[in-house]
């Protein structure tokens, strides 16, 4: 039997994230990839095997078979290199690169590439929404006209209701992301907004308004996964993902146990903090899948940052890039963008970053362990990795 | 888009708001399900339909303005998780109603109604949407 080997992050690369036109599906993984290629200094041929990420090209271009299509058109399909795609919702990112990790850690390969991609401005509008609601379930959410920001709407209404939270708690996590997006050139929006800003809004679905929801955008990620063995032998320098954990819960809101409170982020950021061995106050920073701003509060609370309903005394300043636990320095998913498949390889492009002391404008300082929850639909999956530690 | 409705086989439990009640551990569910997820095995082949009564009360509620394409003539429109009084909570609109007259704890009623119209034929799709009592 192989030996279990320590896994790395060896080479991280990402394209920007926002409204790319003229850039196709493929075009936009392919230079993720290139660039994550180019950063780690190996070749692509190289790469043992291709997980590709993706959430909906299927419906929204039209397009299935993406592992073949990113392996053919990143060169690879020439040294028939396998690759196949990772869906888990939005959290299809962190699904691809925990495979990369078992993959790796139980020996069976050396290099792998994870390539994240989405390609939302094919399709626009209410299609797009009707569209984005196939993450729920169609036959008893979506069906009866719920979409992804009306269930995050009734979580938030509820969850103000019973914790007594006005709603510029909630605006407080959109208005950090865009002052930390500021600092990042791949981010979707680089404008900072102000509280006012945030809390008036167009709105979306009551009580949150534009402001408190992530973007349609596109954009693709990719990180190369590395064992010991490969990164000894080219004498790399990698960043080293100590711990890899996923969890499950009902797929539809209402068949939770609370209508605030993700136990799929509760239980994977146990196990990620118990298998990193480290404590969540030992947490530098972290990148969390705020896809709806109080998405952002119940993560704070059910990854540990917080006890619930207290998340709203961390917003106003223990969040900011120089506060006591950062959170999202990238910009996080309503600044730095939300390409579904992209964004959770994406948050592994900003710790590596982050961890290699290359993250510009918007380093955090001293960071030694990052913490990166990348969430499926409403809640029903949550993956949390812990990176960093040397 | 196909001219074949996607949505008919849950009708029976759409229409009449049947759900599963396990034999094992006599918990409700709807949606039905054919597998208690505390018995797990225990449940199999025990799963019983019962017709819930229909009255509920809002778990929580949202106002919904930016909407998906089967619902852009209904817009906006109030959508709730309601908590039946059976147990279950499920997910639907509450309809002949102000967004100002709905809070959480108010007491509702299913209705049958039109629920939206699907593709390019137009097939329409009834079910459940719930008024304040």
């Amino acid at each position: 039997m192989t030996e279990l080997s320590d896994v790395y992050i060896v080479g991280a690369g990402e394209t920007k994230f926002g409204e790319l036109w003229e850039r196709s599906l493929r075009e936009l993984a392919v230079e993720a990839g290139l660039r994550a290629v180019e950063n780690a200094g190996v070749y692509s041929r190289d790469v043992q095997v291709l997980y590709g990420s993706n959430s909906l090209a299927g419906i929204i271009n039209g397009q299935e078979n993406i592992g073949a299509l990113l392996s053919d058109f990143s060169g690879i399909a020439e040294n028939n290199i396998p690759a196949i795609r990772i869906e888990a919702s939005t959290a299809s990112g962190g699904a691809a690169v925990r495979q990369a990790y078992l993959a790796v850690k139980s020996g069976e390969y050396d290099l792998v590439m994870v390539g994240g991609v989405e390609k939302m401005t094919d399709v626009f509008g209410t299609e797009l929404i009707d569209l984005t609601s196939s993450v729920l379930d169609r036959e008893w959410e979506a069906f009866f006209g719920a979409t992804p920001a009306a269930l995050a709407a009734i979580s938030a209404r509820k969850y103000m209701a019973d914790f007594n939270v006005e709603k510029d708690a909630l605006a407080m996590m959109s208005v950090n992301d865009h002052a930390n997006a500021s600092k990042n050139p791949d981010a979707q929006y680089k404008n900072k907004i102000t509280l006012e800003q945030a809390l008036n809004s167009v709105a979306v679905a009551e009580p949150l308004n534009m402001m408190d929801c992530s973007p349609v955008g596109d954009g693709a990620a990719a990180v190369l996964v590395a064992s010991e063995n490969y990164v000894k032998k080219h004498k790399l320098e990698g960043v080293k993902i100590l711990s890899s954990a996923d969890a499950q819960d009902y797929l539809a809101l209402h068949s939770r146990k609370s209508l605030y409170t993700l136990d799929s982020a509760k239980v994977a950021s146990r196990k990620a903090l118990e298998g990193a061995k480290i404590k969540i106050d030992d947490v530098s920073f972290a990148e969390i899948h705020d896809s709806y701003s109080i998405y952002g509060l119940m993560e704070l609370e059910d990854l540990g940052f917080a006890q619930k309903g207290k998340a709203k005394d961390l917003v106003y300043e223990d969040i900011k890039l120089n506060g006591r636990i950062p959170i999202n320095p990238s910009g996080g998913l309503k600044a730095k963008g939300n390409p579904l498949g992209a964004t959770g390889v994406g948050q592994f492009v900003e710790a590596y970053r982050q961890l290699k002391g290359k993250a510009g404008e918007r380093q955090v300082k001293d960071s030694k362990y990052a913490m990166l929850h990348n969430m499926g639909g409403t809640g029903s999956m949550s993956v949390v990795h812990i990176v960093g530690g040397e | 888009m196909g001219e074949v409705s996607r949505f008919w086989r849950e009708s029976v439990h759409r229409y009449r708001l049947v759900a599963h009640k396990c034999g094992n551990c006599q918990r409700t569910y709807f949606p039905p399900r054919d597998v208690c997820p505390i018995c797990h095995r225990e449940s199999v082949g025990k799963m019983k339909e019962v017709e819930m009564s229909g009255k509920g009360v809002i778990e929580s509620f949202t106002v919904v303005h930016e909407v998906p394409s089967p619902f852009v003539r209904q817009r906006p429109y109030i959508l709730a998780i309601v908590k039946l009084d059976e147990g279950p909570s499920l997910t639907a609109q509450i309809v002949d109603a102000d967004p100002g007259e709905v809070e959480i704890g108010k007491r509702v009623s299913a209705v049958f109604r039109k629920i939206a119209q699907q593709g390019s034929a137009g097939i329409i799709q009834y079910g459940y949407k719930f008024i304040l009592d």
